[in-house]
């Protein structure tokens, strides 16, 4: 059996797993076990992926696997991976695994919860590995629309209100994603004939300019609306804001990141010509996301639109480093997204766990909990150094591969819009460290703060989990690159064919 | 040939220290973690002397020129082909001088602050974090590459951040320790960009491609300009911002007197001895390029220094903060430090300027932290900051004071003290170079004098004041730090500098100019004169004086207004007008549009969804209606 | 018997019978009137049936027929709805009809 079915068996087994599980503790430990699983899963295929290429393999996508599935269509599952897919399914099993536990103790309605949560992991994780657009589409949406039942009803604040803004949006973006998709498809006739969904083969036919230009901003906008593109990013917030915990982790750590994988695998590589063409539009909008979010962050309050907005500017900082379009800024793009999933899931953890305490998200409600609970305190330091870009955090690789490869172009434009960029991370020092200065130290504000207890087991595991990931891609940032670098010549190839911009690289 | 790697392990003890100090600390007594600490820091500075004792004299210089050794070598990151990061240790004169300097300090902190530590709840916290501040200050250091030191430059600015919070339930110590670490980003995002510009146009983070003293790789910068200015000369100004920050240079100053808030022995090992002078580390580490490539530059580098150590003597006069006067007293300190970098020459005895830097710096590393712990010693005995609350204390403390003594004697310039030696030499080199620099520094050195005098007097002699409870000599573990640290700053002095750090790694003849020497003892003696006349005896003429100056003696005080500057851009510009609009453009244009584009999607169907009323009647007049009209029309068409 | 009278006339009163009956359907709140104008309507449509059936094809009896079973519909139909119409009383209290919206929408 292909080891990337195993990545969608294994979530499936598991909500039969959870469905027929009868007590609560039995509900948790099964997606606990299934969870665990699929980590290990997504660890071992990463060594085996090394092995494989060790072994000399060089075709594209490995554990490549086709099935036709409707003729008529000609639409197949079709699946494999490349270095690029099998980072991104580590990030999604060790964001899921630490979402499970941070979750552990939903009361209300805790097997539909556990289901919805798992479904949505596995809409994730079969987008990651799928090549054939209309399986990538059917995952997106598999992905999608759990998330409106588990803001709507597990939510705090105003859930409806927040559940249908975030589902309305992002189906207005698959919306345009499916005039792109199909425009594709309409466009694809190759050599022999027949129209096709499966990406590696439009990636051999060359589009007209003209119907690239046409499509690629349906396509690009359709994924970045789910990347939180200015302006279409104001989901992001409340959606954030209102999610249980673990849905918050999964949804910034790992959905977010659809948007740009969507937007790099299927927009850019797909349609390379209009990506160069229309690369200064989209600039300039992921370089206000940056800023504009930074800046936004500065006067938020509750702990999650403060967390929300960072993530604007960060995930911004994946759209400008992937329209920067050179090698360095690809390569910073993906660490990004790794590093930005990491540390948006643990912020959103350690807030979850200070509100379940706390029962306020307010800022100038809280004051001086290092005192009461320092193991969570540390984590959320953790988590802001990480996103300030500190060095031997995930957010300093990632940070300084971005501008150093966006410095690489010549000209006056991609210039400033890069230094620009490289403002923000002052303005992440200033509201990061306002954050953690009134949060955690100071006198306490609030007497039953003082009683209140530190992290449990689970909690510990689940803030672990994901300091270690941190820290680990920090210290030692080789492994990740080796595990994507190959993987980007073909893209980068097919980009630079196009170049219309004078990239300089030494 | 001496294989040096194990240099590696002068930075990773204390790394191995902070990570185990950080995670099983809590569950170990305080002795434990204390001794603990400095056992390994302890480890640290035996294995630098020992690699000074090897890089200075057992291999000496080859040819007369001391090399410049790749001791330790990994690759990091590789971004492209030739743009890779790579971090390992790099020995040269002033990374081993600086491990010497750096690790004595620390020792003699760590020791000191088992003692002054004592009993507070933090106290494992506080060594895991000196340990950590040790292993990024060294690895700064000694950086191979551009990238690794900014790293450490971020690690110090974090451990410094730390250290300075490290009474996080003090309100003062919070903000104190923001406002370090967010000015010194700022300066580090200055010195980012710097770095991106050097490394596009040489293609290279190497130190040992970039100072080879080879400048054909920056053809292509001093080509390019960007308004006016060549690049080169843009790229090292902004690295020298980066520096600036760190050192809190003007107008970057504003955090370290707040720094003080920290621990006394935080304040002295971070913000006096070492972590301050990491910008002008950076700038001798590139002073090569500095030179040749970008004199502009180093000119500017000069007047901030000249600038900052007469603006910071000033403000020093003013101040009641017994740690305050320390701190202003160590910008204008390191502003010496700078200027002497900026009016160097390279080479020989032109290099003077670079000798001196770097002999100021160790011996200001010595005698400053002395002060500091001593000030800290006495912070210790009666429990508070102000000068107005002590006196006469020569009595309680006798081996404070005679430290103290000799502490103030160095800053203050007088010979045979160490201070002496290397202000004479920063004041030759200014003097060769730019006789305004040179009239300032001599300005500066008369007032350093006065201040430290004034803080003397007024501490050990002057009023009996009546204290809570009396004074009492700190414990042995306190005063052998002191008593090292004096040994450190009475004969620093000696070191032949000129045969070991200059600018060219080439030993040249330095001998002492008296034209120099005496008019800068001659305005020492008469700044500590005019401070025993004013403070020995307790008088009201210092009151008199400060109420005939009126307004120029209030701007002073208040440190002429810069943290009301920038309370005010941070506060009112960035937060109120920056800030609070983004935030409201969000929630009401950006945001609204959307809520706008539903609203009218909402209201449009509840419109067309009046239709259908369910009304049978309805629908039958308007079924007839139309019927009629199509028949009119039909009759009408086809009539 | 009708010879001499002009099928005009016959589709007068028949249309304005159809008339009389839509324009109760519409304006007429009150469902047993409205009950009452929809037959009138067909038995408009009746006299239609019949008059056309005799003027045009006096030989056949396809008019005569669909009359009868239009009358038999409509007899039927009555009957459901004044059934329905009884219910609705007992459960509203009237039969207005603009009242009767629960299953509205």
């Amino acid at each position: 059996m292909n080891i990337l079915s195993l990545l969608i068996l294994i979530p499936i087994i598991t909500v039969f797993g959870i469905a027929f599980s009868r007590s609560k503790n039995m509900v948790r430990i099964v997606a606990l076990v299934g969870m665990s699983a699929q980590l290990l899963t997504a660890i071992v295929l990463m060594f085996s992926y090394y092995a494989t290429r060790d072994a000399g393999v060089t075709a594209q996508m490995i554990f490549y696997q086709d099935i036709e599935w409707f003729k008529f269509l000609n639409i197949h599952y079709t699946v494999g991976v490349d270095g690029i897919s099998v980072a991104m399914i580590l990030l999604t099993g060790v964001v899921t695994f630490a979402g499970i536990l941070a979750s552990w103790e939903v009361e209300y309605l805790q097997k539909e919860f556990f289901i919805s949560l798992i479904l949505l992991a596995t809409g994730v994780f079969g987008f990651f590995i799928s090549l054939d657009l209309f399986l990538m589409f059917l995952f997106y949406e598999i992905a999608v629309i759990p998330m409106y039942f588990l803001i709507g009803i597990w939510g705090t604040g105003p859930k409806e209100y927040s559940a249908m803004k975030l589902t309305l949006m992002l189906m207005g973006g698959s919306a345009l994603m499916t005039v792109g998709l199909l425009g594709l498809y309409f466009n694809s006739k190759g050599a022999d004939g027949q129209l096709t969904f499966n990406i590696l083969e439009i990636a051999k036919v060359n589009i007209p300019k003209s119907t690239q230009m046409f499509f690629f901003p349906f396509i690009f906008v359709g994924f970045g609306v789910l990347g939180a593109l200015y302006p279409f990013h104001t989901w992001s917030p409340d959606g954030h804001a209102s999610a249980p915990t673990a849905v918050s982790m999964l949804h910034a750590g790992v959905l977010m990141k659809l948007g740009g994988y969507g937007c790099f695998r299927v927009a850019m590589y797909l349609l390379p010509e209009a990506a160069n063409a229309l690369s200064w539009i989209f600039i300039i909008l992921a370089t206000i996301s940056v800023v504009y979010g930074a800046f936004g962050v500065i006067w938020q309050k509750d702990l999650k639109y403060i967390n929300a907005y960072a993530s604007v500017s960060h995930v911004g900082l994946i759209t400008f480093a992937l329209m920067m379009m050179n090698k360095v800024t690809l390569d910073g793009a993906i660490i990004q997204m790794i590093s930005h999933g990491l540390t948006t899931a643990l912020f959103f953890a350690l807030i979850g766990m200070i509100y379940g305490r706390t029962h306020t998200r307010m800022l100038d409600k809280m004051g001086g909990l290092m005192k009461v609970m320092p193991f969570l305190a540390v984590g959320f330091m953790i988590a802001g150094f990480s996103t300030l870009g500190l060095p031997g955090l995930s957010g300093f690789v990632a940070e300084t591969t971005v501008f150093i490869g966006a410095f690489q172009h010549f000209d006056i434009f991609h210039r400033i819009a890069t230094i620009l960029v490289v403002s923000s991370i002052v303005i992440a020092a200033v509201y990061v460290l306002r954050m953690v200065g009134k949060l955690l130290f100071g006198p306490i504000v609030d007497e039953h703060h003082s009683k209140l207890k530190d992290a449990k087991w689970f909690e510990k595991i689940s803030v672990g989990t994901l300091v270690i990931a941190i820290a680990g891609i920090g210290i030692a940032p080789f492994w990740l690159y080796n595990l994507i670098s190959y993987s980007l010549t073909p893209i980068m190839s097919r980009l630079n064919e196009f170049s219309n911009l004078y990239t300089h690289i030494f | 040939m001496i294989n040096y790697t194990y240099t590696v392990w002068i930075v990773l003890i204390p790394l191995f220290m902070f990570v185990i100090l950080g995670l099983f600390g809590m569950k170990m007594r305080n002795s434990l973690a204390g001794i603990l600490g400095s056992l390994g820091l302890f480890t640290s500075t035996v294995l630098s002397y020992i690699t000074a004792y090897f890089y200075f004299f057992k291999v000496g210089p080859v040819d007369g020129v001391f090399q410049s050794v790749s001791a330790y070598n990994i690759e990091w990151l590789a971004f492209t082909d030739t743009l890779k990061v790579h971090l390992g240790v790099f020995l040269d004169p002033i990374s081993v001088m600086m491990l010497v300097v750096i690790t004595t300090v620390s020792l003699m902190c760590h020791i000191y602050s088992i003692g002054y530590m004592k009993g507070d709840t933090g106290f494992q916290r506080f060594f895991s974090f000196l340990s950590l501040f040790t292993f990024s200050m060294l690895f700064l250091v000694i950086a191979t590459d551009i990238i690794q030191m900014y790293i450490g430059f971020e690690l110090v600015g974090l451990s410094s951040y730390l250290l300075i919070g490290h009474y996080y339930e003090k309100p003062a110590a919070v903000a104190a320790a923001n406002k370090a670490f967010i000015v010194t980003r700022f300066a580090d995002f200055g010195f980012f960009v710097g770095i991106l510009l050097v490394s596009f146009y040489t293609g290279t983070f190497d130190f040992t491609v970039l100072i080879n003293g080879d400048g054909s790789i920056f053809a292509g910068m001093a080509a390019a300009s960007f308004m006016g200015m060549n690049i080169i000369t843009w790229a090292m100004l902004l690295i020298f911002i980066g520096g600036a920050g760190k050192s809190a240079l003007f107008p970057l100053h504003i955090w370290l007197p707040d720094a003080m808030e920290g621990p006394t022995p935080v304040s002295a090992l971070i913000h006096a001895a070492t972590m301050v002078v990491a910008g002008v580390y950076l700038v001798a580490r590139m002073f090569i390029v500095f030179h040749f490539q970008a004199p502009d530059a180093l000119e500017v580098v000069a007047y901030v220094g000249a600038f900052t150590s007469l603006f910071a003597a000033i403000i020093a006069i003013t101040q009641y903060d017994i740690k305050r006067i320390l701190a202003f007293s160590t910008l204008s300190q390191i502003g010496y430090m700078i200027l002497a970098l900026g009016v160097s020459g390279y080479g020989g005895e032109e290099g003077v300027g670079y000798m001196a830097s770097m002999f100021h710096l160790t011996t200001h590393a010595m005698f400053k932290a002395l002060l500091f712990l001593g000030a800290g010693s006495i912070i210790h005995a009666i429990h508070s900051n102000d000068l107005r609350d002590m006196g006469g204390l020569r009595k309680y403390m006798p081996i404070t004071f005679i430290t103290f003594a000799i502490a103030v004697l160095s800053i203050s310039g007088i010979p045979p003290f160490s201070g002496f030696w290397s202000k004479d030499e920063i004041l030759a080199a200014a003097f060769e170079h730019n006789k305004i620099i040179y009239f300032s520094s001599v300005l500066v050195a008369g007032l350093t004098a006065f201040y430290m005098s004034r803080l003397f007097f007024t501490v050990f002699f002057g009023k009996k004041t009546e204290y809570h409870h009396t004074p009492h000599e700190s414990p042995w573990v306190m005063t052998i730090p002191l008593i090292i640290l004096s040994i450190g700053a009475a004969f620093a002095g000696f070191i032949p500098f000129n045969e070991l750090v200059t600018s060219d790694g080439a030993v040249f003849e330095s001998h002492l100019s008296m034209s120099i020497a005496l008019p800068s003892i001659g305005i020492a003696l008469l700044g500590i004169f005019f401070a025993f006349l004013l403070y020995y005896k307790k008088s009201n003429t210092p009151d008199k004086i400060t109420t005939s100056l009126g307004f120029l003696y209030k701007t002073t005080l208040n440190k002429f207004y810069f943290d009301e500057l920038y309370l005010f851009v941070t506060k009112k510009i960035i937060f109120n007008i920056i800030s609070q609009s983004i935030a409201w453009f969000d929630r009401h244009v950006v945001d609204g549009s959307m809520n706008g584009i539903a609203w009218v999607i909402e209201k449009t169907s509840v419109k067309s969804k009046e239709l259908q009323s369910g009304q049978l009647q309805q629908y039958a007049f308007i079924f007839v209606a139309g019927t009629i009209i199509l028949v009119l029309c039909f009759a009408y068409l086809f009539n | 018997m009708i010879h001499g009278i002009p099928i005009q006339y016959f589709l007068i009163v028949s249309t304005i019978m159809f008339f009389v009956g839509v324009c109760g359907f519409i304006i007429r709140r009150n469902l047993i009137t409205i009950l009452m104008s929809v037959e009138l309507i067909l038995n408009a449509i009746n006299i239609n049936f019949l008059v056309f059936n005799r003027y045009l094809f006096p030989h056949q009896l396809q008019g005569n027929f669909f009359a009868l079973i239009v009358v038999a519909v409509a007899a039927a139909e009555a009957s459901v709805a004044i059934a329905l119409f009884i219910n609705m009383y007992r459960r509203f209290n009237n039969i207005d009809v603009e009242n009767i919206s629960e299953m509205k929408y």
